[in-house]
């Protein structure tokens, strides 16, 4: 599966790369320091992919720009010489978004990582790209404000990585994604002019360009500033453990707690399995016991805290909960995330690779969708342990091979293809917030027809006539989706039978 | 289902006919809000057959309807399952459609808290210039599969594509709500509602007209009572706050209506100083929108929304030339042009709507 662009090439091949790569590197050195360019492979090597390991390119520079002015030189002089660019972040994208162009400038927005104003009375924050996720929080801290939006690798991830994956978060059921939490992005196009989507304001005149270019993947602008929206800190939080003897109990339990007109700021299931790992990898306090258990926060005010956990409480056990424990402290709540936290990380510890899946269904199609998985674990022969944000429908089935063990990996390729067919049919989305890169291209072609994914292609060069921005990774071509030979698939059926597919 | 729908057809046709003669189509729903926007032209496209809702399930969260439903049927559909739209789009005359309401925009005073249409905007199926149906987005909640085309068709008034289904997030209804008057000048309420960003309370909307500042607090018994305590204030009869509002929401209210100046929608940062213009004001969604009866001139209402780092919208007027909204400068005039272009190449869609050039 590692895709590696230097394996086979002609002697001439090389010759030709190694010459557009002094060609770039001298370019690019008219407009950025010298020790703000790597070209050579040993130093680009850290950034041949992103989180999505398996997948590995290495690109022919690599420009690490620390003013907004040289990420405009930079673009400009990409443009220019027709050199893709992918921007980059905190590398920690789990689609390969990130993940290099062979031919390609990866464009680290690493450095451009100041916060440039809280401001306390409006409750914005305004920070450049490459600013921490959790660093925004830090900094907002002081004045008792937040920001809500809290994806796992929030220690990690930048806040312009955010913008392109309009990435969630275990909270987003309640406070929103990322689209939901951001007022304004000040980026720039592939030609290097300076460009702003939304406002200080709460929208702005025109097309509501904001809303697409949050989740477009580096595809249309590169963004450098973004100016957030703070909440306040709730009072108080305090979560719910709860014990099922069935996953289909658990999750009718979430829709009778949403049908009884609750959001909760947190509504996480892991199935038995999941927390037999996530126990002995983290000592949560799990019931071992459980088919399934459930994890439901509550914030706000001490009173509406009190209030909604004893209401959670009652229908929780009227669906059938064995086991319901409250945390009495903070240490406590910690304590019972950390095992829904630390998952990924625990199902690392029980096999040597696994492929993390990412769809989001109707949350009533769950235990079909989980029945599904069980017959895929026989038909490939590979285990898959599960975790879902319950409240929003977004299921993260991890499939665990190893890629050193014969034909596993492609094994477990199938099954994750598998899984996202299953999903689509169930009338879901193959991704909810991993994005789609380069890891879900194939999927994309069952999820969208050709007529859709030519308009993606259209808006995407309505902004970037030249396709230089990080060009090959969300939209497949028809060429691809030919190749891949499976077709388009709404809801349970063709739209048009009659018409003719390709 | 929308594939199978026997108007789905004649709205292809509509617009396969109208590039071929190359003459524009006017999208129409319940048609209340025709007033808003450039001049609708070219030949009347009514969507109001497209009606019907597909799917909804309480438990999920998501409503999917024919984008030429009622909104009042939508509403009174979640409202006995005890749910409703949160960014509370405004209903200016009866008879107005789910598409209207998309491709308008609009969001009531609920909106600073809680969000806007766009926010709300699951997915959306279209048939752009070509006459191709197209979806995007989907019915869940969690979705970035693509670009979100879906969302940018809030607020895009036509110009991109026939808004056909639309899935939206719903959510429930907070079991209880109250409001509060305040007597207040207009700096003070700003400089109260501002304080009230800050502070973990279940404020859902606030508004000054007239020297009273109101505040409408919503969620649990035990959180409502608790803040109403802190803030103070008097506390308004549940049927007058709730005709209070709606008025304010659907522009019933004698300021609006009341024969007079152009009204002006002026959005600014919620926290932005007073402006200083001739006519009278109502303030709206928390201080980020600015209602202004004003004869001022275009050029200076807008350039007092600029000074503050907002901008200005020529709501409704008796001008014909209704030059509603503010000129945008390069890149973005030039990528809305391309935008255009990547969805309604023949500029059949509505042209005129948004701005003169599209």
């Amino acid at each position: 599966m590692t895709l590696s662009a230097s394996a086979v090439q002609k002697p001439g091949e090389v010759a030709a790369r190694e010459s557009r790569r002094a060609l770039l590197h001298a370019a690019l050195a008219r407009v950025l320091p010298a020790d703000s360019i790597l070209s050579d492979p040993e130093a680009t090597a850290a950034y041949e992919c992103d989180a999505l390991s398996a997948y590995r390119v290495k690109p022919l520079v690599v420009a690490l720009p620390s003013t907004e002015e040289q990420v405009a030189q930079v673009l400009a002089t990409c443009h220019e010489h027709g050199a893709p660019v992918v921007a980059r972040g905190g590398g920690t994208g789990l689609s390969g978004g990130a993940l290099p162009h062979t031919d390609g400038v990866t464009l680290s927005l690493a450095r451009l990582n100041r916060v440039l104003e809280i401001d306390p009375v409006a409750c914005t924050a305004t920070v450049q790209c490459g600013v921490r996720n959790l660093a925004i929080s830090d900094a907002a801290a002081p004045y008792g404000l937040y920001y809500a939006p809290d994806p796992s690798s929030q220690l990690a991830c930048t806040i312009g990585g955010n913008v392109a994956e309009n990435s969630g978060g275990v909270h987003c059921l309640k406070y929103g994604l990322t689209i939901h939490n951001v007022l304004r992005v000040r980026g720039y196009t592939i030609s290097g002019e300076r460009i702003e989507f939304g406002s200080g304001a709460l929208d702005a005149p025109g097309l509501d360009l904001l809303a697409i270019v949050l989740g477009s993947e580096g595809m249309l602008a590169v963004t450098t500033e973004v100016t957030v929206r703070l909440l306040p800190k709730p009072e108080l939080a305090r979560c719910i453990l709860a014990s099922f003897p069935t996953v289909e109990a658990a999750g009718h339990a979430v829709a009778q707690v949403i049908g009884a007109g609750i959001i909760p700021a947190g509504l996480e299931l892991m199935d038995k399995r999941m927390t037999t790992v996530a126990e002995a990898y983290v000592h949560a306090g799990y019931d071992l016991s459980a088919a399934a258990i459930l994890l439901c926060e509550s914030d706000g005010t001490a009173i509406e805290v009190e209030d909604e956990i004893h209401r959670i409480s009652e229908l929780l056990t009227g669906c059938g909960a064995n086991r319901i424990e409250v945390s009495r402290d903070e240490a406590q709540r910690l304590r019972f995330w950390s095992g829904r936290k630390n998952a990924f990380a625990a199902s690392g510890q029980l096999s040597p690779d696994y492929m993390c899946m990412d769809s989001t269904i109707p949350r009533q199609r769950l235990a079909e969708m989980l029945r599904a998985i069980e017959a895929m674990e026989k038909r490939y022969g590979l285990p898959c342990v599960n975790v879902f944000h319950a409240g929003d429908g977004n299921l993260h089935p991890l499939i665990l091979f190893n890629a050193n063990e014969g034909d596993e990996l492609h094994r477990c390729e199938l099954f994750g293809a598998d899984i996202l067919e299953t999903t689509v049919r169930l009338g879901g989305t193959i991704t909810g917030e991993h994005g789609v890169g380069v890891e879900k291209l194939n999927s994309m072609c069952v999820q969208f027809s050709a007529e859709e994914r030519e308009q993606m292609f259209a808006v995407k060069r309505a902004f970037d006539p030249t396709q230089l921005l990080n060009p090959g990774k969300v939209i497949p071509t028809l060429h691809r989706c030919a190749e891949y030979g499976k077709m388009h698939v709404r809801r349970g059926g063709l739209p048009f039978p009659e018409l003719a597919r390709f | 289902m929308l594939a199978t729908h026997a108007y789905l057809q004649h709205l292809i046709d509509a617009i396969a006919s109208a590039r071929a003669r190359r003459e524009p189509l006017q999208l129409r729903g319940g048609g209340t809000k025709e007033f808003y926007g450039g001049l609708p032209r070219g030949t009347l496209l009514d969507l109001r057959p497209l009606s019907g809702i597909s799917s909804y399930e309480p438990t999920e969260l998501v409503i999917t309807a024919l984008a030429g439903t009622p909104l009042a049927t939508i509403e009174d559909e979640l409202a006995s399952r005890g749910q409703y739209l949160a960014f509370e789009p405004p209903r200016y005359a009866p008879g107005g459609t789910l598409g209207g309401m998309v491709a308008a925009g609009l969001s009531g005073p609920s909106r600073a808290r809680l969000g806007c249409v766009r926010d709300y905007v699951l997915g959306a199926t279209i048939l752009n210039g070509r006459g191709e149906l197209l979806s995007f987005g989907g019915q869940v909640m969690k979705n970035v599969a693509g670009y979100d085309v879906s969302r940018l068709m809030a607020g895009a008034l036509g110009v991109l594509g026939v808004l056909c289904e639309v899935s939206l997030k719903v959510v429930p209804m907070p079991p209880v709500v109250r409001t509060l008057v305040f007597s207040h000048d207009e700096a003070a309420a700003l400089g109260a509602l501002a304080a009230l960003n800050r502070q973990p309370l279940p404020v859902h909307a606030g508004a000054w007209f007239d020297g009273n500042l109101h505040l409408r607090l919503a969620g649990s018994e035990p959180a409502v009572a608790s803040a109403c305590e802190r803030l103070g204030g008097y506390a308004l009869d549940a049927a007058a706050a709730a005709s209070w509002w709606d008025a304010l929401r659907d522009q019933t209210h004698p300021f609006f209506t009341a024969p007079g100046h152009d009204l002006w929608r002026v959005s600014v940062p919620p926290t932005a100083p007073p402006i200083t213009l001739p006519g009278t004001q109502f303030i709206d969604w928390g201080g980020g929108l600015r209602w202004w009866r004003t004869p001022a001139a275009a050029a200076m209402v807008r350039e007092r929304a600029a000074a503050i780092g907002g901008h200005a919208t020529c709501f409704r007027t008796r001008d014909a030339a209704r030059d509603a909204f503010t000129p945008l400068a390069d890149p973005l005039r030039r990528l809305h042009r391309e935008l255009k272009l990547a969805f309604d190449p023949d500029g059949v869609l509505n042209p005129g709507r948004l701005y003169p050039e599209l």
